[in-house]
């Protein structure tokens, strides 16, 4: 009930901050977005013998509960959170690979989440994704110069053979990857040189906005630097819009323009990258940002988080992170917070902060 | 006299298209309660290094020479029945994935029973006890619940509090724990190893760290080695290695971590990525993609494409470099003429 009563307000403030952001005309803005993915099978599944009655039983996996977030011309947003807080499910919504359950996602002003494919065509070219494994990512029975001919055929039918051919060889370039292995399969490129690939296709239609998927986790330390500059180079190169998925904060601080933290479902803190690293606000943030290993000090002195991420098949009434946080109180466990926005650009979702006893 | 000592090391697999030389020359010593750390990227050995020491290499692996000695008893050569005396009950291991790791049709009480009653004989009440009693250990709520639940019940972070748990089960002297947290989130990861540094120190077992997260050495172990294409290049107290890293590829593997660059700032990679072990460069197996192969005249080292580096003393650490190694000289050639 009294989650109920609260959501409008949640809505108000939203729409609220929305208005303000929206004269700056953000590239793609993301609002009251929710996806629930069903567990409990087709609808023989769902009956059930209750009290000598046939009820019909649902149980979904709340994934995202009311997100809204603006990604501005240029920047490069990173969600960060940990597995099962829904940060993958966010790209794949707003590629279009996933529906949401309801909200919105606008692209340059226009509403593409209920376009169906061939409507989202001309989307796809302005947008790519580059994928976490690069292992399972490209066909391993198309050669290179197969997996980067596709899209541009794809997109542009009426170009030439030799036209096609040349961007490809630019596009190979352009990331590091010789033009001559074409004819190779992507079984025998190491894993860094596969994300090259991985990047190249997304590059090869000029996009002008980038869903990354944890695009170096997979890889190793020495070649995670040697992919991040790639994605910088053609950030700058091609005035990439970025939103960067990934659970690795020492990238975020290095790569990100905003940050936006995400816990079981729901962003509990958006902030310029140096405002956040600096000065976190959200308790959640805080344990996060705590627990990287550091170089510098010999002992782990990381703010100790009593128990584990709930499921999110049943979610924890009133705010989502109550149950390990430090500092929850009465007002915590009854009522979800708003994302509050701060004196200095951060927006937090905590009855703490927002009471001034954090 | 160490805990234990292994010295020159050498694993092959034998492949039809000929043998690889999976570890060569890999020599390092642990004593009875220190915390070492070994640093390497993915096809660097130290998953090998590690499954060696218990002779866990599968066939077409197999130990080819040098000795690993374990509280005066030689490991390499023992038979598989006697092996199994140290395996597991004085030498125990914890693997990457806690899914992989657990049986998934035994339930936790029944894995550690197993496992208590295979090395002592006890009865099956007494097992029982040791096993909650580890189980409290680890810190996991309602421990005898637990034990009567399948791995599949339970999420990642606890299954490796288990999996550390059965590790403690036989109060081991050393614990090899290979990438023990990669599979897990940044939150629990850090309680994990906050909590197996714990029980580590508290009940004086060694640790060997496998890991490729120079932030985890860091703030567990005292001494490290860094891998490269089947050889140690480095070793030495880690404090001093990351603060001041002597070796080329660890000097790269540092810099190239984001927090060693200015945000938004291109970061400092390393060129090119490991050769692969049936294919080793010549020389130093790290000179191809090496700043500082070249001399002062420019000229690319000839020791360095043609001569395997030998470890130098550097201070406290250990290093094998061409480059260092004529630094030195050149340092000690300098203390010597200002002496005279």
């Amino acid at each position: 009930m009294t989650h109920v009563a609260n959501a409008p307000a949640v809505a108000a403030t939203e729409t609220a901050s929305f208005g303000k952001e929206a004269s700056t005309q953000a590239l793609l803005e993301i609002r009251e977005l929710t996806k629930r993915f069903s567990l409990s099978g087709d609808f023989l599944e769902q009956l059930r013998f209750k009290g000598g009655r046939l009820v019909r039983h649902q149980e979904h996996v709340h994934a995202i509960n009311g997100v809204s977030l603006d990604i501005q011309r240029g920047e490069a947003l990173c969600v960060v959170g940990e597995s099962g807080c829904g940060k993958s499910t966010v790209a794949r919504i707003v590629m279009g690979l996933l529906t949401p359950s309801s909200g919105e996602i606008r692209y340059d002003g226009k509403r593409i989440d209920h376009l169906t494919p061939r409507q989202l065509l001309p989307y796809r070219k302005r947008m790519q994704m580059i994928f976490q494994n690069p292992y399972a990512s490209l066909n391993p029975r198309m050669t290179i110069q197969q997996t980067l001919e596709e899209p541009l055929r794809l997109h542009h039918p009426n170009w030439e053979r030799e036209q096609v051919r040349d961007k490809v060889t630019e596009v190979m370039t352009s990331v590091g990857i010789d033009p001559d292995w074409g004819k190779r399969f992507g079984h025998e490129f190491s894993g860094g040189q596969r994300q090259r690939i991985a990047i190249a296709r997304a590059l090869a239609v000029d996009p002008e906005f980038i869903v990354a998927d944890e695009p170096i986790s997979a890889l190793d330390v020495s070649i995670q630097a040697q992919v991040l500059n790639l994605l910088m180079d053609a950030q700058q190169q091609h005035h990439l819009t970025y939103l960067f998925i990934t659970h690795d904060l020492a990238v975020v601080e290095h790569f990100g323009t905003r940050v936006a933290v995400m816990y079981l479902g729901t962003v509990c803190e958006v902030a310029p990258t140096a405002t956040l690293f600096a000065s976190p606000r959200h308790p959640y943030t805080q344990a996060l940002m705590s627990a990287i290993p550091r170089l510098e000090d010999d002992r782990p002195q990381h703010i100790r988080l009593s128990g584990e991420v709930p499921t999110p098949v049943n979610l924890p009434s009133g705010c989502v992170f109550h149950a390990r946080c430090p500092y929850a109180n009465e007002r915590c466990r009854r009522e979800v917070p708003a994302l509050i926005a701060q004196g200095d650009g951060t927006r937090v979702a905590c009855h703490g902060v927002e009471e001034g006893r954090l | 006299m160490s805990l234990l000592e292994v010295s020159d090391l050498d694993v092959r697999f034998a492949l039809r298209q000929g043998e690889v030389r999976a570890l060569r020359n890999v020599s390092f010593s642990l004593d009875r309660g220190e915390r070492l750390g070994i640093v390497g990227e993915s096809g660097a050995g130290k998953s090998v290094a590690a499954f060696s020491l218990l002779n866990l290499i599968a066939s077409p692996g197999f130990i080819a020479g040098g000795s690993i000695r374990f509280d005066g008893q030689e490991l390499t050569g023992l038979s598989d029945r006697a092996l199994r005396k140290v395996r597991g009950n004085r030498i125990s291991m914890i693997f990457q994935d806690p899914m992989m790791t657990l049986n998934p049709v035994l339930s936790i009480g029944e894995q550690m029973i197993e496992c208590l009653k295979a090395h002592r004989r006890i009865s099956h009440r007494e097992a029982r006890a040791i096993a909650l009693h580890k189980l409290q250990q680890v810190q996991i709520p309602s421990p005898e619940t637990r034990l009567d639940q399948y791995p599949h019940e339970l999420s990642g972070g606890m299954r490796q509090r288990i999996i550390i748990a059965i590790a403690l089960l036989l109060d081991p002297d050393i614990i090899i724990a290979d990438e023990p947290t990669t599979a897990l989130d940044v939150t629990i990861q850090a309680e994990i190893m906050a909590l197996l540094l714990e029980l580590c120190e508290k009940h004086n077992v060694g640790l060997i760290l496998i890991t490729h997260d120079l932030g985890v050495v860091s703030q567990v172990t005292q001494r490290m080695l860094v891998m490269y294409a089947g050889r140690v290049i480095e070793q030495g107290p880690t404090r001093e290695i990351i603060n001041d890293p002597q070796h080329p590829y660890t000097q790269g593997l540092m810099n190239a971590l984001p927090q060693m660059a200015t945000p938004g700032e291109r970061l400092n990679q390393i060129p090119g990525s490991m050769p692969s072990l049936s294919n080793l460069p010549s020389g130093c197996a790290f000179h191809p993609r090496c700043g500082f192969v070249n001399d002062a005249n420019g000229q690319p080292r000839r020791a360095c494409l043609e001569q395997v580096p030998d470890f130098v003393d550097s201070g406290n650490c250990r290093v094998a470099c061409h480059m260092v190694a004529e630094m030195l000289e050149e340092e000690q050639r300098l203390a010597k003429e200002e002496t005279s």
